[in-house]
């Protein structure tokens, strides 16, 4: 067999008939932050607005395409796919194979998402604006008294469903088949693991995603009445399909971020990640749990008590596992050697505020008083801090930890640092006093509100503006790191990092482990 | 029970004394020292008790970490211990956690089953979400309901920043839903068009309006006041300006109450056998106006969220079409149907304030008989 | 079970399989079992849409039972709708009935259906209607009236804890809904 070893295509071409894993992560990245910059210009429109009580900028109704788009462009176009970037990037080096299980495919899932969300995008200029009925699109108000564009919003959410599908079965397919010999499932990095229920979770319930935008789309062209009273329908049963969704889809978005945090905290301390098989193990208790726990999202909806009961007590559940994640990376810390680089900055960024996310969880999963906490700004601050300080800054530190290994350059340190400062305390000074807006009244999804509610919400659009512009500092400091940064000397870059791809050169071939790596005599985790 | 009243009562009464920028949820406690709701109190209670719970974890896992990571650094120059397991740690920290969960369930089941107890009450109110106002109907024994909308009473100009905002910016309303003290109340929740829900925090009453569907709710208040809440399900465009405004009163204060409005539900029905005068008209038509039309029509007809009604067509055309808009509403648009919320005094009085303000002067009067012989065909 | 020689095609046609399954379970399973459990236990407080036929039992003369009734209009539907009477007082096991007022203030025949929503929803399971309006859709011309009928039967079985029953009726406008039933308004 001949080396056939040829340097990939030059040009466009290149990047649009590629089926190199590689390449095919890194555009996903730069989709994902261009998404990420797109959501987040939306949010600084809503901050913007309120920033005082009365109303300034826009009208209501272009307020509530701001905050589902947002809503939508962040969920689905900034982090999933950035975290399938990183999936394509990582996953074949570090479980030791040359490429993922199905090459062509991997191509398209990552090509129809720029149509798919220039298509959403462009719904802002069609009569009647774009969906303004939240990204949680509850029927009839996304049915009956949808703007006309709602029949491209579905057709957008399917292009985007049938990608995640795509690559979640590239991902499993990957690491169930094309292991390098002797890597057993219990010797994979954590990473892998988390991708690999997560990817079952997204084969799972993207098609239910799927099956109820096509009830929508029924109800709405096709004169059937799944939401619809008049018909015999329910719009409660759209709750249910939907956040039979919604729930794991959340946790589809913080397990593989779980995953990251588990690879750097013990590079870091320079310390074996402490109890790696309860770590698998939570993380598949995680997934199995969060089948069963969505209606907490609808407390209030006019549920029997017997079944709010139900869903409260496995809500709670769930708070076991999370917290045993939680205190093994703490004792993955205990009596390491630490140092502070930027990656662990956003990896304890991560575990600090992403526990404080948990416990507003833990708040909300109590039935009785989330009647107070539902549909209120407190909500929505649980949610950015688990999102945001939780999966971003987890991306973040990913973004961090392996850019040098990807490109062979480093970004600066100081730099780095810089950015994680100012992202950490403009998250807060966004996100923290929304708990205090929420606890005191004021409602989700509004433009305008009660004059009580402005000193925080003045304080609460500060941190906004601070937190945007840190992402553009993160913007210049990657691109900053790919064009003139220091060259990488030391193959491992990390002292403590562990894996294949630390193996590697940096940046790694265009084509690696064609022939697979010895994994080395080691007992497993 | 008693302790934890107390200690809500004295240590957040500062801060509920203070609206601007409370940090907490309602205590259940009006400012003095009053209980307003037991069930209010109690959701409190179990909320300050879970967050004290997270409180004393965080500060134990916090601790550790910040300890480990002033500690544990290689600055330091401690060589990294290698141990990566034990089993008896790691089962004992998946134990403790499940039975203090189990310690939290406890006591939010029975406050749940407190909030589910909606039998036995004294009166029974039916709430219906409307895009974007309030509609509530007293269910009478003997059929007499009195019914009314209750609608947004902050002006465009506080809103549009023209004119300064009042203390109750947002939060009030036209014709406010008033209630016995210490009644239990029972609330039939469903709604006109898409789901809302209807909440007052100060009460702890909040419900999800589904239409075609109806929820129940319940209260019994036990301390008089002025209660404000707000719509709390996205439900379009004026989602953030359907406010809730509850009056609890003395028995005495609700039976007058209930006595006026149905007597001005006769009134208004005997006002339509009669011919009002242009300025009764147009005075009324104005009111009418400002309260159910200038919010999407604008304050000068100009338009907005709907079409103009300065030198519109329809305003200024056959009186028989500008009818059907008011009165049947467009379907497929937000025009509501309007001859079903208001009587057919005010539809007259909108329609002749409508064809002669904006500079449309067309000249014609509408009669309450006109609007009648309209509907009839 | 192979479905390929090559395991990673075997994989891919699993999960593609999983995949679809899901989608069908949405419309095959989740909607099916949503109606089935509200009708079956009267959760969300749907009511059966068929006539309950009624097994003679006895009256339960030592309960008494208040039915409200509750009429509405959906948005856009311009019917006069009431109830004879707002509440009852009933035993369980007798048979009551009342009647609903309905008219068409329009120029129009207009078709409409009435969702009956019953409060507590845990109470629908025992709400029998041995014959009501809501059973069919309701036709009527410009101009036209009718009373519509409901006949119930209370359970005797209705948990203790249960003393008031809500009926609430939701009118809908159908009329473009009818193929045979052309109306403009």
């Amino acid at each position: 067999m001949g080396d056939h070893h040829h340097g990939p295509a030059k040009g466009l071409s290149r990047w649009l008939y590629t089926t190199n894993h590689k390449d095919i992560g890194t555009m996903y990245l730069w989709f994902s932050f261009a998404m990420f910059l797109l959501g987040g210009a939306f949010a600084m429109v809503i901050r913007a607005e309120l920033f005082q009580p009365g109303m300034q900028l826009v009208e209501p109704g272009f307020f509530n395409q701001m905050t589902t788009l947002h809503g939508l462009v962040m969920v689905f176009g900034a982090i999933m796919p950035s975290f399938v970037g990183l999936a394509n990037w990582l996953i074949p080096m570090m479980i030791g194979a040359p490429d993922m299980a199905l090459p062509r495919m991997n191509n398209w899932s990552f090509w129809i998402l720029p149509p798919a969300f220039l298509m959403l995008a462009s719904t802002l200029l069609m009569e009647g604006g774009a969906p303004a009925f939240g990204w949680t699109f509850y029927a009839p108000l996304s049915t009956t008294y949808a703007p006309p564009s709602v029949t491209f919003f579905i057709f957008a959410i399917h292009i985007l469903g049938v990608s995640s599908i795509m690559g979640s079965i590239n991902i499993i397919a990957t690491v169930m088949n094309m292991r390098a010999p002797g890597m057993t499932y219990m010797k994979m990095p954590l990473f892998v693991w988390t991708w690999l229920i997560t990817a079952f979770l997204l084969v799972a319930v993207m098609p239910v995603l799927a099956g109820a935008v096509t009830m929508m789309l029924m109800d709405i062209h096709f004169g059937t009445s799944f939401f619809s009273a008049a018909g015999g329908g329910d719009p409660v049963l759209f709750q249910h399909i939907f956040w039979f969704f919604g729930h794991p889809e959340v946790y589809i978005i913080i397990l593989p971020a779980f995953g990251v945090i588990s690879q750097i905290i013990p590079a870091f301390s320079r310390k074996p990640l402490f109890g790696y098989a309860s770590m698998v193990y939570a993380t598949a208790a995680i997934a199995f749990l969060s089948f069963i726990v969505w209606a907490h999202h609808m407390y209030t909806v006019g549920m029997p008590v017997a079944g709010e009961l139900f869903f409260m007590y496995a809500t709670m559940l769930i708070a076991v596992p999370t917290g045993v994640k939680v205190f093994n990376w703490v004792t993955t810390m205990w009596r390491g050697a630490m140092t502070f680089e930027t990656p662990m900055l956003f990896s304890i960024g991560f575990l600090v505020l992403f526990t404080i996310g948990g416990f507003t969880g833990l708040m909300l999963s109590i039935a009785p008083a989330d009647f107070q906490y539902h549909d209120t700004y407190f909500v929505v601050a649980h949610f950015h801090y688990v999102m945001v300080a939780g999966a971003v800054f987890s991306m973040t530190a990913a973004i961090y930890f392996w850019l040098p290994k990807w490109t062979g350059r480093m970004y600066n340190e100081t730099m780095g640092k810089v950015h994680f400062w100012v992202s950490f305390i403009g998250f807060n000074i966004t996100f923290f006093p929304q708990h205090f807006v929420g606890l005191a009244g004021m409602p989700r999804r509004i433009p305008d509100y009660a004059l009580q509610f402005a000193d925080f919400n003045m304080m609460s659009s500060i941190g906004a503006f601070i937190y945007g512009a840190s992402q553009l500092l993160f913007l210049y400091n990657v691109i900053a790191a790919i064009v003139a940064g220091e060259k990488v000397s030391d193959e491992k870059v990390w002292d403590g990092a562990e894996g294949l791809e630390w193996t590697l050169p940096s940046p790694p071939p265009y084509h690696t482990f064609e022939t697979p790596p010895k994994i080395e005599e080691q007992p497993a985790h | 029970m008693l302790n934890a009243r107390a200690l809500a009562a004295t240590a957040l009464l500062p801060l509920a004394a203070n609206a601007q920028n409370q940090v907490n949820m309602s205590t259940g406690v009006s400012e003095a020292g009053a209980v307003i709701t037991d069930l209010g109190v109690e959701i409190y209670d179990l909320h300050m008790l879970i967050f004290w719970i997270c409180v004393v974890i965080g500060i134990g896992v916090f601790g550790v970490m910040l300890y480990s990571i002033y500690a544990h650094r290689k600055s330091k120059g401690v060589e990294p211990s290698q141990f990566h397991e034990h089993t008896g740690v790691e089962i004992a920290w998946t134990i403790v956690p499940f039975f203090i969960l189990i310690g939290m369930a406890v006591p939010a089941t029975s406050t749940l089953l407190e909030v589910y107890d909606n039998d036995d009450a004294e009166m029974s109110i039916l709430v219906t979400g409307y895009q974007w106002k309030w509609k509530y109907e007293y269910l009478d024994a003997d059929g007499e309901n009195v019914a009314f909308f209750s609608n947004l009473a902050t002006s465009q100009e506080q809103i549009y920043n023209t004119d300064t905002k009042g203390e109750n910016y947002l939060l009030e309303v036209d014709e406010p839903l008033v209630i016995p003290v210490d009644t239990k109340v029972r609330f039939l929740i469903t709604a006109n068009d898409v789901i809302h829900s209807w909440w007052v925090p100060e009460i702890a009453v909040k419900r999800d309006a589904i239409p075609g569907f109806i929820n129940e709710a319940w209260t019994r208040v036990l301390a008089e006041g002025v209660y404000r809440g707000q719509c709390t399900e996205l439900c379009g465009a004026y989602h953030g300006f359907m406010p809730v405004e509850v009056h609890v009163v003395g028995q005495d204060e609700f039976d007058d109450w209930m006595a006026a409005k149905k007597g001005a539900a006769a009134a208004d029905a005997a006002l339509a056998a009669t011919e009002l005068s242009v300025d009764e008209l147009m005075a009324r038509g104005e009111d009418v106006y400002n309260a159910s039309c200038l919010a999407c029509h604008g304050a000068n007809g100009e338009g907005g969220l709907g079409n103009a009604i300065a030198g519109s067509a329809i305003a200024m055309g056959g009186l028989d079409s500008h009818l059907n808009v008011i009165v049947n509403g467009v379907a497929g648009t937000a025009m509501q149907a309007f001859g079903a919320q208001l009587s057919d005094v005010d539809v007259a009085a909108v329609t002749t304030y409508q064809r002669n303000a904006f500079g449309n002067n067309t000249g014609d009067v509408v009669q309450a008989s006109d609007v009648v012989s309209y509907k009839e065909g | 079970m192979r479905l390929s020689q090559d395991p990673t095609i075997d994989t891919v046609a699993k999960l593609g399989a999983v995949s679809v399954a899901m989608f069908a379970f949405v419309f095959v399973v989740m909607v099916p079992l949503y109606n089935v459990l509200c009708d079956a236990l009267g959760i969300n407080g749907k009511t059966s849409s068929e006539a309950y036929i009624s097994v003679s039992a006895e009256v339960d003369e030592s309960r008494s039972i208040k039915v409200q009734f509750i009429a509405t209009n959906n948005d856009g539907m311009p019917w006069a709708f009431s109830p004879q009477v707002t509440e009852m007082l009933v035993h369980p096991g007798a048979a009551n009935d009342t009647v609903f007022f309905a008219a068409n203030p329009t120029v129009n025949a207009m078709v409409a259906q009435a969702i009956p929503s019953v409060s507590p929803s845990r109470a629908a399971e025992y709400f029998h209607k041995t014959e009501c309006f809501c059973f069919e859709q309701q036709p009527l011309d410009g101009n036209g009236e009718a009373e519509m009928p409901l006949q119930f039967i209370v359970d005797q079985d209705l948990p203790a804890d249960i003393k008031t029953i809500t009926l609430s009726y939701t009118l809908f406008d159908v009329t473009s809904l009818m193929s045979d039933k052309v109306a403009s308004r």
